[in-house]
C-alpha cells in the first residue's frame, strides 16, 4: 500500500526554480524546464511541479481548479459538491502527453468557476474566503479529491516523475505564462504521490519548497486555529497557509511578514535600533508560531510577483540574477544561466534575506 | 592542450572523459562551456591543469589529490570538500561550504564566497590546506575549523563590517583565519580570540598573497600594506575537560 506523506518521515533534498517577467510579458514553460532540468540530480523521480500565472487570460476573472481523482467515484462526489456551490462556466480534462516514466496517472480536470451568490450570503463569506473554506472541504472530505491550484488567471501542474517529464506530460510548451516556478523533488523515504509534489497552493498563492521544517507541527497547531486543514501533513503545505494568513487575512506587509517566518535571532534584535526592536520583538511576540525553523529555501508566487526566501542560517542553496525585466532565482547558478547565460547581475542572498519581484505598478505582492 | 566542449554533456561522460586525458598525461586541458556538470575532477591525481570556461556544478574538486583547476567563471557549492592536495584557482565567486573538511592543498578565490567557508578543515603535520578569499565571506565562515590556513582580503568591500558574515569561527579549535580588515567582536564565535598579525604571521600571509596577486592581477604590496587580524582558538581540546578522565 502507498503511505501518504505523514505516516512517513520525508528529509527533502529537491531543486527550485522561478523566472519572472516583471511587465507581464507571457513566455512559454520551455524555459522553466530546461532550468530545473539541468538539476535534474537534485530530484529523484519522485515528484516535479510547476505553477505558471498568466495562463488563462480568457478565463482570468473565473477560479481556475485543478483537481486530481484517484477514482471516478471522486469525481462524481466533487462535482456535485462544486454545482452546489460554484457556477461552473467550463470544465474538461487538462491535456496531456503520454510521457513512458509518467505512470498512475490520476484522473486529472479542470474547472472554470464564480462561486454561487446564493451560497456567498448564506455563507456570509468574502468570495476569497469562500473559495478557500471550499478548497479545504473537498480537500478533508471527498476521499481520493485534491485540488491541485484553486486561482484566477493561474494554474499548478504536478505529479510523481521528473520535474522535465512532468512539464512534457503536461505540454507546458504550448503555455505563456509571467510567472513560472518549478520543483524538482527528492523524497527518499516515500513513494511519492501526485498530491504530494510541489508547488502546494491555495487561492493565487503557489509555493515551491526545498528543505524541511522542524517546527511543522507547531506552524500547523496554530493555522488550524484560523480554519486551515492541513490535510496532506507536508510542511510546504503549512507554509503556503501561513502566507494566505499573513498577508490575505491579516493585511501585514511583505517585510514583516518576511521578519515573522524568518525571525532574526536574538543576539541580532539586541543591536538593532530601538525602534526597530521594539518593531520586531513585538512581531516575535504575536507571530512566534509562524516562525519557520529548519532548512529551508521557498519560492512564493502569486499574479503579482515573487518571494524567494531562505532560512536564517542558510542551510538550503539559492541564487538570484537579473537580465533587463527578467528576474530569476534557482538552488543553483548553472539553472540559471542555462536559460540566461549573461545575466546582468548574479547574487547569493544572505540567510532570512528576501529577493522580492514584483509586477511593474504594483505595490505590495497582495492584493 | 586538449579540448572539451561540455555543452549538454552528462557530468559522468564529461568527467570520464577528462580522467582518461589525465591517464594519457595530458598537461592541460580545456573544458569549454560547462553548465553545472557536477563533481569534476573529483579524485584526481597527477600534474594536469584542467581549465573550465562556465559554471562547474557543485563539489567540484572533492577529494582532488593532486592537479590543478582553474575556473574562469563562478563556482558552486561544496568546491574542494575533503581535497587533499592541488591547487584550485576561481576568477570569480563561489558558494556554500568551500573546503569542507578540506585536509591539504591551496584554494585562491578572486570574489566572494558563500556561508560556512572550510568548515572542519584539518591538518596533520606537513598538510595544511589553505583558503584565500580575495571579497567577502558568508556567516560561519571556518566553523568547527580543526587546522589549516583562511586568509580573507575583502578587497572589495566599501563597508569594513561586511567582509563576513555571523558566527565566524564558531566551534573552531584548530587552525588560523587571518583578515586584513579587524572583525567586529560580535561576528566571532565563544571559541576565538583575535589578535594583531605578528612578523611570522605576515610571512604566511605574504606567501599565499603573493601567489593570490598573481592569479588575479592584484598589487601584491597595497594589499600587504594592511595590518592583518589573526583569529585562532583559545583552546585546541574544549571538551577535554569533559570526557577525558
Amino acid at each position: 500500500m502507498l503511505l501518504r506523506e505523514g505516516n512517513i518521515r520525508i528529509p527533502a533534498g529537491c531543486a527550485i526554480s522561478g523566472i519572472m517577467n516583471k511587465k507581464g510579458l507571457l513566455f512559454s514553460g520551455d524555459d522553466i524546464v530546461k532550468s530545473i532540468a539541468l538539476m535534474h540530480e537534485r530530484s529523484n523521480g519522485l515528484g516535479g511541479g510547476f505553477a505558471a500565472y498568466g495562463i488563462y487570460p480568457e478565463y482570468k476573472d473565473l477560479y481556475a481548479f485543478h483537481v486530481f481523482y484517484h477514482h471516478s467515484g471522486a469525481k462524481e462526489d466533487t462535482e456535485t459538491f462544486l454545482k452546489k456551490h460554484f457556477d461552473i462556466k467550463l470544465s474538461g480534462e487538462i491535456p496531456t502527453r503520454k510521457v513512458p516514466s509518467i505512470k498512475d496517472v490520476p484522473i486529472i480536470w479542470r474547472y472554470f468557476v464564480l462561486p454561487r451568490e446564493d451560497k456567498l450570503m448564506e455563507w456570509g463569506l468574502a468570495e476569497e474566503e469562500f473559495v478557500v473554506r471550499c478548497v479545504m472541504r473537498i480537500n478533508s472530505n471527498i476521499d481520493g479529491a485534491f485540488v491541485v491550484s484553486s486561482g484566477k488567471n493561474m494554474g499548478v501542474f504536478k505529479g510523481v516523475g521528473y520535474p522535465e517529464d512532468i512539464g512534457e506530460f503536461y505540454m507546458l510548451d504550448t503555455y505563456k505564462a509571467y510567472i513560472w516556478t518549478a520543483h524538482g523533488r527528492f523524497p527518499t523515504n516515500t513513494p511519492g504521490w501526485w498530491g504530494g509534489a510541489h508547488p502546494f497552493t491555495l487561492l493565487d498563492w503557489s509555493v515551491v519548497h526545498n528543505g524541511e521544517i522542524s517546527s511543522y507541527d507547531a506552524n500547523r497547531r496554530w493555522i488550524e486555529m484560523f480554519g486551515y486543514k492541513c490535510t496532506l501533513q507536508t510542511d510546504t503545505e503549512v507554509i503556503t497557509y501561513i502566507f494566505d494568513l499573513l498577508i490575505r487575512r491579516h493585511g501585514l506587509p511583505l517585510d514583516i511578514v518576511v521578519t515573522a517566518l524568518a525571525a532574526p535571532l536574538w543576539d541580532e534584535i539586541q543591536r538593532m535600533d530601538d525602534e526597530r526592536q521594539e518593531l520586531v520583538k513585538a512581531i516575535r511576540a504575536v507571530y512566534g508560531s509562524a516562525l519557520i525553523n529548519g532548512p529551508f529555501s521557498i519560492i512564493l508566487a502569486c499574479k503579482n510577483g515573487i518571494l524567494a526566501l531562505n532560512d536564517r542560517i542558510k542551510l538550503r542553496p539559492m541564487v538570484a540574477a537579473t537580465k533587463g525585466d527578467f528576474v530569476f532565482v534557482a538552488s543553483e547558478e548553472s539553472a540559471i544561466r542555462a536559460v540566461c547565460p549573461q545575466p546582468d547581475r548574479v547574487w547569493a542572498p544572505m540567510g532570512g534575506e528576501p529577493v522580492i519581484a514584483l509586477l511593474e505598478g504594483v505595490e505590495d505582492i497582495w492584493p | 592542450m586538449k579540448v572539451i566542449d561540455a555543452s549538454g554533456m552528462h557530468y559522468k561522460d564529461l568527467n570520464a572523459m577528462i580522467k582518461q586525458l589525465i591517464k594519457g598525461n595530458a598537461a592541460e586541458i580545456l573544458v569549454k562551456n560547462v553548465q553545472g556538470q557536477r563533481y569534476i575532477g573529483d579524485g584526481i591525481q597527477g600534474n594536469s591543469k584542467i581549465i573550465i570556461e562556465g559554471t562547474p556544478g557543485n563539489d567540484m574538486a572533492a577529494y582532488m589529490d593532486g592537479a590543478t583547476i582553474v575556473v574562469h567563471g563562478n563556482a558552486q557549492d561544496g568546491v574542494a570538500n575533503t581535497m587533499n592536495d592541488g591547487k584550485v584557482v576561481i576568477h570569480g565567486n563561489t558558494g556554500d561550504i568551500l573546503g569542507y573538511a578540506m585536509r591539504g592543498g591551496e584554494v585562491y578565490i578572486k570574489g566572494d564566497v558563500g556561508y560556512r567557508v572550510g568548515i572542519h578543515m584539518k591538518e596533520y603535520l606537513d598538510k595544511k590546506p589553505v583558503i584565500v578569499i580575495g571579497g567577502k565571506a558568508g556567516a560561519f565562515l571556518g566553523e568547527y575549523m580543526a587546522g589549516g590556513i583562511i586568509i580573507l582580503l575583502g578587497l572589495n568591500v566599501d563597508d569594513t563590517q561586511k567582509i563576513v558574515g555571523n558566527y565566524c569561527g564558531t566551534g573552531m579549535h584548530g587552525g588560523v583565519i587571518y583578515s586584513r580588515i579587524p572583525i567586529d567582536s560580535y561576528k566571532l564565535g565563544k571559541e576565538v580570540k583575535q589578535t594583531q598579525a605578528e612578523d611570522g604571521d605576515m610571512e604566511i600571509i605574504g606567501l599565499y598573497v603573493k601567489k593570490f596577486s598573481d592569479y588575479f592581477g592584484f598589487d601584491y604590496r597595497s594589499i600587504m600594506d594592511s595590518q592583518f587580524v589573526k583569529i585562532y582558538p583559545y583552546n585546541h581540546r574544549p571538551y577535554g575537560n569533559l570526557y577525558a578522565y
